[in-house]
């Protein structure tokens, strides 16, 4: 039947979730391996600060702004970098200011929640093709084509992947990212295909038996090329199933004191996940961290959500950093725009805050960006943005660039389009430029 | 009675002309074709293919069972009457037309609700295809209350040049990417007076024929002359809508009967005669052109009915070859000398996979306003918005109906999608929730008022889980299989009944089509 050799070869090119299939696209091309380089940057964790998180009341606050603009938060606090203040209700995080910076002047104007996901997280301006996500096109210049090898996907999404638009774009499924389901707080961490509680690993190879004895109509397709794909995935899916390499999602390997730290919330063991994987050589992952999308009762949820926030962050710097992970490793936290400043008072909203996508906050930290450094400022109020504006595609640029991705480099396109990964004025849109006051 | 049989008789004349076209070219070629396929293959096949719904068990029982001579064809009439054709056959044409409330087409709910009603109505009624494309080019109002305007909304940019580039897409299967410049100006001028504007309600957009506007040539600044993809040239008075004038000619065009026979072979054989089925042009000839001449005649002679082209199709004998190949024919896969086995698309495995387990998938929006709730108990594949998703969907390759392209729609398989059949706790839920599955019934105590819990023997939950999963019956030898399983494990018996049907469940006799 097969040789030991071309099995080899197959199941590396299955390996990181390829599924073929791709027409058109040579993989491995001159042209692509030209595309990535030794970058400082290995991997990237992306907090997704889903719904938009309220700039004034995380990284950016107006204490002079008054009531109206502020509400009860008038009184930001000191970091460990002088000069640097942030939210009140992020001490922990304040603590490790000298790991990141903040971007203050981020801008690009859209207010609502699935166009603004699309820009903040593509790098792209609106209009024509459907761009792939920042993690989506890592995956493709770090991930399996590119040579990684890890029984890992490549590209992990915790929990729910995004579905306000497709993640992966023109390239396809090849690119999605894996969403892991299940409670990352819960005992025990069911990862969708990874982890199942109950079954045996003696059942699950009975199991195996018997599937492929029952498979009757398989058993006479044998050899046919139509299943080739097929056999080999589920080889794949085995090696997860029964091997060790799902372990790398529990945290109850880990030090008790170091989760507590992180917190016992899904976010906080999402962290603690996130850099775990990261360790295991996984190069992006996401955190979809849902429920920031605070039209009424602002305050009241920010006053439950940042605490939590703040644990999990902060612990995650502090960590990637005492094992000498933040050098390689790129946490990004941001949301697709910040929440107005002035507060709606009225009803219905009774303290709300609405989309805002003319001036809001990212963060960035690790993977060769200088941490303790404010780019940007925005006006008084936080309504706009006063000086040195960055625009989503300056950001995702400056992370592809310190990851060695090559910004000019053609992505796959299923009608073999000239399409690229970065956008450039050339194309007609308004740069802000790279951020190379804090690229090291 | 006399009268549906002659029709049955002609219906089989057209069908065998499909055959000798398809044959003589496999003769030609010294390629053998499969054989036949058995009914059990059959009767699943055309569930999957025409109403994309697994036969329930009984169905599969009564098929089975019955002895009529033309019980293949009576099953493909019923199965044109099914609520679930006009279903699936929607979501298909909705992948086409981008129906998505958000991003990038943007039609915000309401609309999304309305030009999916629109479609499924059309496709219930059998609207003709020539008027169902004219509809879509020619309306104009409310995309609220004039449904088939959303056709020039659901584009990435609305512009005349993107709407001509969407339009050949879609009604003439071609891509305008292999076109010179100036052939596609001359289609855009047809759509320089698509006006849009807004009203006092919300997210309601009014699209209608706006003779003020001017559509410029991006160089030379002058009036682009409206030009047919023919080349004719077309000049019209200044308050006649050319939009009238292009739909005139597309719906009477080789090229937009031609699309439409070739994606309806494409989707009921799995490669278009023309591949891929929306990439017409002189550079990708068709692989058998009379073929397709013959069904693009038959389209245009039954007054564009698109359930002839199936009927046709479905009834004729390469439809009807079985998928397992023979030393002649296993590296085929251009010339329909077997069936292609295709993996289920993503909507239909997981309505098959809540059929089997009497469970249900929750579907939800709660962006943008106002909320979707879609109800429990509904099939996957009536989901009318494609920003609508679950995770198994997205798994699966569902498409994002970004593009409109064929393509978008992605069966092919993942280790991801393995783990996901044979290992997660989403699908474990659904077979070990359904004690039917496991043979629990309930009868009336005799005597007494109260029902009482049963059991059937083991031997009868087996030939059940075969009906229910793979639409036949277990052979001899599957049948001791399965039983020796569920007796000599250490397993409870109900853990082992779990894992037979969870075994059927992985098995590519249920995976694919075939």
């Amino acid at each position: 039947m097969k040789t030991k050799g071309r099995v080899e070869l197959s199941r590396r090119e299955v390996l990181g979730y390829t599924a073929a299939g791709a027409g058109g696209m040579a993989l491995g091309s001159p042209q692509h391996a030209a595309a990535v380089k030794a970058g400082k940057a290995k991997a990237v964790i992306q907090i997704w600060m889903w719904g938009g998180p309220s700039h004034l009341d995380t990284f950016d606050p107006k204490p002079d702004a008054g009531a109206d603009y502020c509400g009860p938060y008038t009184a930001p606090i000191e970091t460990n970098v002088s000069g640097i203040r942030i939210g009140q209700r992020l001490p922990l995080l304040a603590k490790q200011a000298d790991k990141f910076s903040i971007i203050r002047s981020m801008t690009h104007g859209i207010n609502g929640h699935e166009t603004a996901s699309y820009v903040t997280q593509t790098g792209r301006p609106v209009g024509g093709e459907v761009y792939p996500a920042a993690g989506a096109v890592v995956s493709r210049f770090k991930g399996v084509d590119a040579g990684y090898d890890g029984l890992l996907p490549p590209y992990i999404v915790l929990t729910q992947p995004q579905g306000r638009f497709s993640e992966s774009g023109f390239m396809g499924l090849r690119y999605k990212p894996f969403a892991t389901g299940g409670k990352p707080s819960a005992p025990v961490f069911t990862v969708e295909g990874v982890i199942q509680q109950g079954i045996t690993q003696a059942r699950q190879k009975d199991r195996r038996d018997l599937l492929h004895m029952l498979d009757t109509y398989g058993n006479k397709m044998k050899g046919n090329p139509a299943f080739e794909q097929m056999d080999l995935c589920e080889e794949q899916a085995y090696e997860l199933i029964l091997g060790d390499a799902g372990k790398v999602f529990d945290v109850k390997t880990e030090d008790a004191k170091l989760r507590e730290r992180y917190g016992r919330s899904d976010f906080g063991a999402s962290c603690l996940i996130a850099r775990k994987l990261v360790e295991a050589g996984v190069p992006y992952v996401t955190i979809n961290y849902r429920g920031w999308d605070s039209h009424k009762k602002h305050f009241d949820i920010m006053n439950t959500k940042l605490p939590e926030m703040d644990r999990g962050f902060s612990t995650l710097l502090d960590d990637l950093s005492q094992r000498g992970l933040l050098d390689s490793t790129i946490v990004w936290w941001g949301g697709e725009f910040g929440r107005s400043p002035k507060i709606q008072w009225e009803a219905p909203w009774n303290g709300g805050r609405s989309h805002f996508g003319k001036c809001f906050s990212h963060v960035v930290a690790g993977g060769g960006f200088q941490g303790g450094q404010i780019v940007g400022t925005s006006n008084g109020t936080g309504e706009e943005v006063a000086d040195r504006p960055v625009y989503p595609w300056d950001l995702i640029g400056s992370i592809y660039e310190q990851l060695g991705i090559d910004t000019t480099a053609r992505l796959p396109h299923p009608q073999g389009l000239d399409v690229r990964v970065s956008p450039t004025e050339a194309d007609g849109v308004t740069m802000g430029g790279r951020l190379r006051e804090i690229m090291s | 009675m006399t009268a549906s049989l002659q029709v049955d008789a002609a219906q089989n004349k057209t069908s065998l002309k499909i055959d000798r076209m398809v044959f003589s070219k496999l003769d030609e070629l010294g390629i053998p074709p499969s054989d036949p396929c058995t009914d059990e293959i059959f009767l699943r096949r055309v569930y999957l293919d025409m109403i994309g719904t697994l036969p329930t068990r009984q169905e599969a029982k009564q098929f089975l069972s019955s002895n009529g001579i033309n019980k293949r064809s009576e099953l493909i009439e019923s199965l044109f009457e099914r609520p679930e054709f006009a279903d699936y056959w929607s979501l298909k044409w909705c992948d086409l037309l981008r129906v998505k409330a958000e991003f990038p087409s943007k039609l915000w709910p309401n609309a999304v609700q309305a030009y999916h009603r629109w479609v499924r109505t059309a496709i219930f009624n059998n609207m003709p295809c020539d008027d169902f494309a004219r509809a879509m080019l020619t309306s104009s109002g409310s995309n609220f209350r004039v449904a088939p305007v959303n056709f020039y909304r659901a584009m990435p940019k609305r512009e005349p040049k993107e709407i001509a580039r969407i339009i050949a897409l879609t009604f003439m299967g071609t891509r305008t990417d292999f076109w010179d410049e100036e052939q596609l100006l001359g289609m855009a001028a047809f759509f320089g007076q698509v006006g849009y504007k807004g009203t006092a309600e919300w997210k309601e957009e009014i699209i209608f024929f706006d003779p003020t506007l001017k559509f410029l040539h991006p160089e030379t600044k002058e009036a682009v002359k409206a030009k047919l993809p023919d080349g004719t040239v077309v000049e019209f008075a200044t308050n006649q809508d050319p939009r009238l004038v292009f739909s005139d000619w597309l719906v009477g065009s080789q090229i937009f009967s031609d699309n439409i026979v070739n994606r309806i072979w494409y989707w009921l054989l799995g490669r278009g005669i023309i591949h891929e089925a929306d990439n017409i042009q002189a550079g990708n000839p068709p692989q058998n052109q009379k073929l397709l001449n013959f069904l693009s005649q038959e389209l245009v002679r039954s007054g564009y009915d698109m359930r002839h082209i199936y009927r046709i199709i479905l009834n004729s004998k390469t439809y009807q070859l079985a998928s397992i190949h023979n030393e002649g024919n296993q590296a085929d896969e251009a010339n329909f000398s077997h069936y292609y086995p295709r993996r289920l698309g993503a909507e239909v495995l997981i309505d098959a996979i809540c059929q089997i387990t009497e469970t249900t998938e929750s579907y939800s929006s709660e962006i943008p306003e106002p909320f979707t709730f879609i109800p429990e108990n509904q099939r996957s594949i009536k989901l009318s918005d494609g920003s609508i998703t679950s995770p198994f969907l997205d798994l699966y390759g569902r498409p994002p109906r970004d593009t409109g392209y064929e393509s978008e729609r992605n069966n092919t398989p993942s280790p991801s999608q393995k783990l996901h059949l044979l290992n997660s706790t989403h699908i474990q839920k659904k077979i070990s929730s359904n004690k039917t599955l496991m043979g629990m019934y309930s009868r009336k105590a005799k005597g007494k008022k109260k029902t009482i819990v049963a059991w059937y023997p083991e031997e009868e939950v087996i030939e059940n889980m075969y009906l229910a999963i793979l639409s036949r019956y277990p052979s001899a030898k599957e049948t001791n299989q399965a039983l020796n399983y569920i007796r000599n494990s250490d397993l409870k018996k109900w853990d082992a009944k779990i894992d037979v049907a969870w075994a059927l469940l992985n098995t590519k006799e249920f995976i694919f089509k075939h």
